[in-house]
């Protein structure tokens, strides 16, 4: 054991991947990759969340190819034909590759006037927001993306919803993508962006797959963007993502990240409110069983006056899993009157779930309101009770009370459309989890105190 | 704004002159040879006569030390420390041992009279010579450490009477081996940290207790440290053990001089509560903060751990942090006993250029173990403070409960408030709630009172005080009353 060295992981799973790499930008990513290894555990960014699973395996590049009958199921799966966003515009990635023939409206993908499409594939260039320097896993992002999705919408327009899907088709060997995504919102733009990472679900076995995207999200003056993310990777999966937002003045980036699949996911925020009274919404909610380790983690930098920030986060486990937060405000000195907010629960459901939490204040500015919260338990006996006494079965009241634990901060997310999505995708993870809501009884899973 | 430009010259008005305690004491010391090695251990093991096992477990810990590194992870900085250029043991000169008050050198007696510690407990207990200007206060027992040295411990034989043992660390070595082998170290390992290691090294003095079984101590014992030669590092040792059903109330001072150069105090507390014991341990740190350009000033970095061995046991810590010019420090309970409590409550004042980064731990490992902590941070001037904390709760704590309340308030623009609490649970039968918050006086309350006729200090005053109220309130009266003036001082010039 190195007790004192902050040694870091070895680069073993991707050493094949990152040698001979010569364009400047992925070359200098690779230098500090090499320089400080991927995150051990005393790396405090990376204290609850270790990357162990990654070790072991070799990381080649996900295939180009895939089966489309398989991919176009999963994509139904998740995006009905019939639902609320059959027919918004879709942009699809199957491995980290744009698919332009799942994509829609067809091919050509027409988006709303105003908006352009780009695929990072056809001139990569990365976005300053992102810092590879600071943050090991963008820089792995840095040294291996392949393509990715860049939006830019126009001053003043109203782009509507566009979703944006990766899917991984996972074949019999460990493999890994990194798509690079960049949002860019001129003055007064608005934009609701719909991200969903699923998993075409192949075959036998849990799939051995890293999905390492890295979004960046410019917000330009008085423009307002909402991000939806439901990540519901394969089982043995690996998503490790990071976004970056920067908002302007009167700005707003509104997010929302639902976590429940994959084996070891980590939704990494960094938020910067560079304009006066920008606001930045950071809400999530994850829902966790089996070995799952599900993590939510936030920078909020506040570096001009009068903004808002709020993050609620909830948490439920089950099984054995383990679900952490890590947020972080920081208020700069500049930033008087920031109006912090930043709330962390959580709900264990079984003797072997763990939650870690580290909610953080960093400040510098004197008039400021900041406060941060957090709370774990378990089901409230009483509320058992209440229910229980009124002729509800034990198991399907465990789950009316998980499922209010959890409606009440989706309720943040305004937007019909992804409030629709993520209602079904927490739906079948409550049935999965907790028990169905009708007829349960038996099948409740474990239900021991 | 008015307030905050008023606020900020009167912070640049604010001198070193508030300091009281800044004098030195001139008195004849005799050191070790400055530096840190072997030789050092030794000398000092052999000057304190101790037995082979506490030198064995003395180069042990030194070994150890010498493998580690100094922690980073607290939010102070600092130019790097010379381990080398300090002197690890300095003592008043002495014949032997001061059998009693009237051997100590009259020095060292008027020094702790300058600084309001009464040595003299017969006026005490009769309750006569109360200096004018000054309340009868209620007997203390008090040890009183000289830099490396205890030099007087009062009231040993009204303690001994009940059974309980108050003397300094050395002379328990002397008389009491087998209890501080058991317990010394079983608290705080000699390698649990860096400076906890430096410690176990070189420690030199500091108090022993030990409250026999179902013994309710008669008075409240204290300790009051005093760092005065220069270039010392200041390593005591406090070891406090609680038997079932007894219980304990004990106070811990310390002042040094004004000086330019940073001292390091490198303390290490082990308390041991067995079965429905209870400890209740309060500081008030008024270490040389440095002046208002952060020259100077005592670098106060201390390990305090309590282990609640037995069920029902309780330990409380209590502290009043307004010295050093960086506080490290972060009391902590291991509550392992079934049903034990711990208790955090600090107050953490910084102005100038002060650093603090302190907080607590509560472990929880027994069922139904309860753990509070309430802490209160205020910054000023060009000061950072943090409060830093762990919340862990482990798979057998069934039915574990902690509750936290970080609260923070910043008096001026340069300063600096963090909070970074850690919460791990491993147990569904726990409840763990956390809340903090940031914000500076309101402009509400200050009016409020303003209307009322309160100058602007006067209400600042008042509305700090009522800010730490919740703390203030578990110290004992008499440091209670210490510790009010004493926020008045340290916020002298940003407040009231």
């Amino acid at each position: 054991m190195n007790a004192i060295a902050p040694v870091g992981r070895s680069l073993a799973p991707f050493e094949a991947r990152l040698d001979g790499i010569e364009d400047p930008i992925r070359h200098a990513a690779v230098g500090e990759l090499r320089r400080v290894g991927l995150p051990g555990p005393r790396v405090e960014a990376w204290r609850y969340t270790h990357l162990r699973p990654l070790a072991g395996h070799e990381f080649r590049e996900a295939a180009a190819s895939f089966d489309a009958d398989l991919v176009g199921r999963a994509l139904d799966e998740s995006l009905p034909r019939d639902g609320l966003l059959a027919s918004t515009p879709r942009l699809v990635l199957v491995n980290g590759r744009f698919a332009p023939e799942l994509s829609s409206p067809a091919n050509g993908v027409a988006l709303p006037e105003g908006v352009t499409f780009e695929r990072f594939l056809a001139s990569p260039e990365f976005d300053a927001l992102a810092t590879p320097e600071r943050e090991p896993l963008v820089a792995l992002n840095t040294a291996l993306a392949v393509d990715g999705v860049c939006l830019s919408v126009a001053e003043g327009v109203a782009a509507g919803r566009i979703v944006l899907v990766s899917v991984a088709f996972a074949g019999d060997e460990a493999a890994s993508f990194h798509p690079r995504h960049s949002v860019s919102l001129g003055a007064g733009a608005s934009l609701e962006l719909i991200e969903l990472a699923v998993s075409s679900g192949s075959g036998a076995g849990a799939a051995t797959y890293f999905h390492n995207p890295v979004l960046t999200c410019d917000v330009g003056e008085g423009a307002k963007l909402t991000h939806v993310k439901v990540q519901k990777e394969a089982a043995g999966a690996t998503h490790l993502a990071t976004v970056y937002a920067n908002i302007a003045t009167r700005g707003a980036y509104d997010s929302f990240t639902l976590g429940l699949g994959a084996d070891l996911a980590r939704h990494e925020v960094h938020a910067r409110l560079s304009g006066a009274k920008a606001a930045v919404h950071v809400n999530g909610a994850q829902l966790l069983g089996e070995k799952q380790v599900g993590d939510i983690t936030s920078v909020i930098t506040h570096a001009a006056p009068d903004c808002i920030s709020r993050q609620t986060i909830r948490n439920v486990l089950t099984d054995h899993a383990r679900g952490v937060f890590q947020g972080k405000v920081h208020v700069h000195q500049i930033a008087q009157k920031t109006d912090g907010y930043q709330m962390n629960q959580a709900l264990l459901l079984s003797p072997h779930a763990e939650i870690d939490a580290k909610p953080e204040l960093e400040i510098y500015a004197d008039d400021v309101k900041c406060s941060h919260g957090a709370t774990v338990g378990a089901l409230d006996d009483e509320q058992l009770f209440y229910l229980r006494s009124r002729g509800v079965p034990e198991a399907q009241a465990r789950r009316i009370l998980v499922e209010a634990f959890l409606l009440e901060v989706l309720d943040l997310h305004e937007d019909e459309a992804g409030r629709a999505l993520l209602d079904t995708a927490l739906g079948a993870a409550l049935s999965l989890r907790i028990g169905r809501l009708q007829g349960a009884g038996q099948d409740a899973g474990e239900a021991s105190e | 704004m008015p307030a905050v430009t008023e606020t900020r010259e009167q912070v640049e008005k604010l001198g070193q002159s508030s300091y009281k305690w800044g004098f030195e004491t001139d008195i004849e010391m005799d050191f070790a040879p400055k530096g840190l090695n072997e030789d050092t251990i030794r000398l000092i093991s052999s000057r304190k006569e101790e037995p082979q096992w506490l030198l064995d477990w003395r180069l042990a810990a030194f070994a150890a030390w010498q493998t580690m590194e100094e922690p980073t992870w607290a939010k102070v900085s600092h130019p790097p420390i010379d381990y080398q250029d300090a002197y690890y043991y300095a003592a008043p000169k002495k014949k032997a041992g001061p059998k009693s008050l009237d051997e100590v050198d009259p020095e060292l007696l008027r020094t702790y009279e300058k600084l309001g510690i009464p040595l003299h407990e017969q006026a005490l207990l009769a309750g006569v010579e109360v200096p004018e200007g000054e309340e009868a206060r209620m007997p203390i027992a008090v040890d009183a450490v000289f830099d490396s040295v205890s030099v007087a411990t009062t009231f040993r034989k009204t303690l001994a009477e009940a059974g309980v043992i108050f003397c300094p660390i050395s002379e328990a070595v002397r008389d009491y081996p087998d209890l501080v082998r058991q317990y010394l170290g079983s608290v705080v390992p000699v390698g649990d940290n860096f400076f906890a290691a430096l410690n176990s090294a070189v420690f030199t003095d500091g108090s022993f207790v030990y409250v026999p079984k179902g013994v309710r101590c008669p008075m409240e014992l204290s300790t009051y440290f005093r760092i005065n030669a220069r270039n010392t590092g200041q390593f005591e040792r406090t070891l406090i053990i609680v038997e079932d059903k007894a219980s304990v109330s004990y106070l811990e001072g310390c002042t040094a001089p004004m000086r330019d150069e940073n001292q390091l105090h490198a303390a290490v507390v082990e308390l041991v509560a067995m079965e429905d014991a209870s400890i209740k341990y309060s500081t008030v740190q008024n270490w040389y903060p440095g002046d208002e350009n952060g020259l100077g000033g005592i670098y106060n970095f201390v390990t305090k751990r309590g282990a609640c061995r037995g069920a029902r046991s309780k330990i409380s810590w209590t502290q009043v942090e307004t010295g050093s010019a960086i506080t490290w420090k972060y009391p902590s309970c291991i509550l392992q006993g079934e049903g034990a409590v711990g208790e955090f409550y600090s107050v953490a004042v910084t102005n100038n250029r002060q650093q603090a980064d302190t907080g607590t731990k509560m472990i929880h490992i027994g069922r139904n173990t309860r753990s509070t902590i309430i802490a209160k941070t205020i910054s000023a001037g060009h000061s950072d403070s943090t409060y830093r904390g762990l919340v862990r709760i482990l798979p057998k704590a069934s039915g574990a409960r902690n509750f936290t309340q970080c609260d923070s308030l910043l008096i001026g623009d340069q300063c600096g408030a963090h909070t970074v609490p850690y919460i791990e649970n491993r147990n569904m039968a726990a409840r763990v709630e956390h809340e903090a918050t940031t914000s500076k006086i309101s402009e509400d309350q200050m009016f409020y009172c303003r209307q009322r006729g309160l100058s602007e200090e006067d209400a600042v005053g008042l509305i700090v005080n009522g800010f730490c109220k919740d703390v203030l309130k578990e110290l004992p009266m008499e440091f209670a009353v210490e510790a009010q003036k004493l926020l008045q001082i340290s916020l002298e010039g940003s407040v009231g």
